[in-house]
């Protein structure tokens, strides 16, 4: 209502006449055709699931998030998929801060059931544990500028945001087994949604009566226009939805041209889509080669500051190696006794918010060190030590004299790292009584590491 | 689920092509310009039209045409979970803005400048196709509210389930997941003013959906019809004509 008043303000009736005198004649005041869609342009941003979308003088952004919720009652294995509409201002004179208006509402409404009842994501692939933990997928929309036919600009940003985004990959486990862990994205490559298949809306505006039919209106035309009719198809030929909400009456077999015009116009939008989202997708890929060489120095140091920040956080798997030399050498150098600590117990975060089969074992526990509790030793020696050491030693012969140097320094950093952080030495005390005991704390530290729901 | 049975009939009983018993009455709510029960089945909905009257928000007022306005709401009793729905939701706002635009689309609004009129619809028992009930409601209360209107907007829904167009969906049809349109005409000019669609649907079938959904708007048409025929008989024989 708002807008529409506003429009008719803006517009005068000379400007309205002029329009729909033109357009009698099949001339568009931007020069287009009346099937002619506007120049679409999508960008993506620096992350994932970013999108903008410019239709002409119309821009809008679409951003996808996730994080997980619980289900609907009604449909415990479903990931669920909201759609939130942002109309700023600045887009608009008769946009209006504050709750969403009438136009906001229905064109979030529109995307939503064209994404969510044509089942274009596949929405039971966000299930984690049924009836308890699923996806939860959040598209917003940011209207930046109105210059007609938002509809069609919003769901191609929504489509775009939708294809660039991935979720973390995350698995359960901990000590019944329904334990969430999401590996954040340095470790395990992140998930791309599944898309079934892309709903595309085209708008038509009906002028004077369903004789002159026009192809994504402008925001002048919209002004002037006695009704407008959005389909939304696929490149397949399905129709995933339509609205016409009230507006001048249309025969049956003008819609049914319509839509048939739609779907040929969807095949080379959803073209332009997926080009665009490949070029997206090569230059990540791009990117991450490039990245890889020269992270091992950053990742050390940043390794460091988590340690000392107490923050165990989890160190990228494919650097695990690099790290384990660096540190070997700072042993050996019998450097500063704290940095030798940091680095450690950096280490050994790193290796158990990873849950990753490396064990520091052999390296971090020295039975025959005097500061330790030898109760605890035992324990953690036949939990993590004895399995891995054997294994590790046979594989690399090369490793043993660092090993050895290695302990020298250990023995006094050991009671150190336990002085300092305040977690690992709840941890040593626990891990007093059982085998099982010795176990569980590792469990733990893996659930602190990564359970940044 | 099996939505149509080998027998050819649905989980109500009727037959694909059936539509649920529509009943209506005018004149429900005595203090409204205009008002009328409109009930499909066990769908049940109430409309009160005001106007046109003088614009209450001066801002509002456009100078060539009457100001209509829409509010939909879902009585809390109306379906099986008795629960308060927070006024203008999303989907509430949507339904509202459809039935303004097609009310909008048949009233003659230049004929009265400077006035508005206000449509309020409630849905008083939910059980599938309130959006068409609502409008097919809000029509008999215009009319009874003897406002110009350049024909009367009835609507109809049809979906297509195991592979059979079905028309007027109740709620447990619509609740299926399948296609669901919603289609409003204009009888006499024989054109769509609404038309809305949900899930995926090629167009031949499409076609055919939206064909049976308008032939049900037609039936629902000829109800309206011979009901406001009988209430302007009424109203003559108590004026003693």
């Amino acid at each position: 209502m708002d807008s529409k008043l506003a429009n008719t303000w803006r517009l005068t009736v000379n400007e309205k006449n002029f329009i729909k005198t033109a357009l009698l004649s099949e001339i568009r005041i931007d020069g287009r055709k009346p099937f002619e869609f506007r120049n679409i342009i999508i960008n993506f941003g620096s992350e994932d699931g970013l999108a903008e979308v410019q239709l002409g003088q119309t821009r809008v952004m679409g951003i996808v998030t996730a994080k997980l919720v619980q289900p609907y009652q009604d449909r415990p294995n479903e990931g669920i998929l909201t759609i939130y509409t942002e109309f700023s201002p600045m887009a608009d004179l008769s946009f209006e801060t504050g709750r969403p208006g009438e136009s906001a509402v229905e064109l979030g409404r529109i995307v939503d059931r064209g994404l969510r009842e044509s089942r274009a994501v596949d929405t039971e692939s966000l299930c984690i544990v049924s009836g308890k933990l699923v996806w939860g997928i959040r598209i917003d929309l940011h209207i930046l500028d109105n210059g007609g036919n938002l509809v069609d600009a919003a769901n191609i940003a929504a489509l775009a945001a939708l294809m660039t985004f991935r979720r973390p990959e995350c698995s359960l486990g901990g000590e019944d087994g329904q334990e969430v862990i999401i590996h954040p994205p340095e470790m395990m490559e992140p998930l791309p949604l599944i898309v079934h298949h892309l709903p595309i809306a085209i708008t038509f505006g009906f002028f004077i009566d369903e004789s002159i039919v026009v192809i994504d209106p402008t925001h002048n035309e919209e002004a002037v226009m006695a009704g407008r009719m959005i389909a939304i198809v696929n490149a397949n030929g399905d129709i995933c939805a339509i609205q016409k909400a009230g507006g001048e009456g249309v025969s049956q077999s003008v819609i049914i041209q319509c839509l048939q015009l739609a779907i040929t116009m969807a095949a080379g939008i959803t073209k332009q889509i997926k080009e665009a989202v490949e070029a997206y997708n090569s230059e990540r890929a791009l990117q991450k080669i490039k990245r890889e060489p020269s992270c091992g120095g950053n990742n050390i140091k940043e390794s460091q500051n988590q340690s000392i920040d107490n923050k165990g956080i989890e160190v990228a798997g494919q650097y695990m190696e690099r790290l384990k030399l660096v540190s070997r050498e700072s042993c050996i150098s019998q450097s500063n006794d704290d940095e030798v600590d940091s680095k450690l117990s950096a280490l050994r975060r790193g290796t158990d918010g990873n849950g990753i089969n490396f064990t520091r074992g052999p390296l971090s526990w020295d039975p025959y060190s005097k500061g330790v509790d030898p109760e605890f030793l035992k324990a953690s020696l036949a939990s993590q030590g004895l399995s891995t050491r054997n294994k590790k030693q046979g594989s690399s012969g090369e490793e043993k004299p660092g090993e050895a140097e290695g302990e020298e320094p250990y023995r006094d950093a050991n009671p150190k790292s336990s002085a300092v952080d305040a977690s690992e030495t709840e941890m040593q005390t626990k891990g007093q009584k059982t085998l099982k005991d010795a176990v569980k704390p590792k469990n733990k530290r893996k659930k602190k590491g990564s359970s940044m729901i | 689920m099996e939505y149509v049975s080998p027998e050819g009939l649905r989980l109500d009983g009727r037959r694909p092509m059936e539509m649920r018993q529509i009943r209506a009455e005018i004149g429900t709510v005595a203090r409204a310009d205009g008002s009328a029960v409109f009930e499909m089945g066990n769908t049940k909905v109430i409309a009160a039209v005001y106007g046109p009257r003088e614009v209450q928000n001066r801002s509002q007022q456009i100078s060539d045409q009457a100001l209509v306005r829409c509010e939909y709401s879902m009585a809390n009793f109306s379906t099986g979970d008795r629960r308060r729905k927070p006024k203008g939701d999303r989907r509430s706002t949507e339904i509202s803005l459809v039935i303004r635009q097609t009310m909008e689309a048949c009233i003659l609004t230049h004929l009265m400048p400077r006035s508005q009129i206000d449509i309020f619809v409630q849905v008083l028992q939910a059980d599938g196709g309130t959006r068409s009930a609502c409008i097919n409601a809000a029509t008999l209360a215009l009319a009874d509210a003897g406002i110009p209107m350049r024909d009367i907007v009835t609507s109809c829904s049809a979906g297509y389930l195991n592979s059979t167009p079905l028309l007027d969906l109740n709620y447990i049809e619509d609740s299926a997941g399948g296609p669901d349109v919603t289609v409003g005409i204009l009888p006499k000019l024989d054109k769509v003013t609404l038309l809305q669609m949900d899930a995926k649907l090629p167009l031949d079938i499409f076609e055919n959906v939206m064909g049976l959904a308008t032939e049900g708007c037609k039936a629902v048409a000829n109800y309206i019809r011979e009901v406001l025929l009988e209430n302007t008989k009424q109203l003559e024989y108590r004026r003693g004509l």
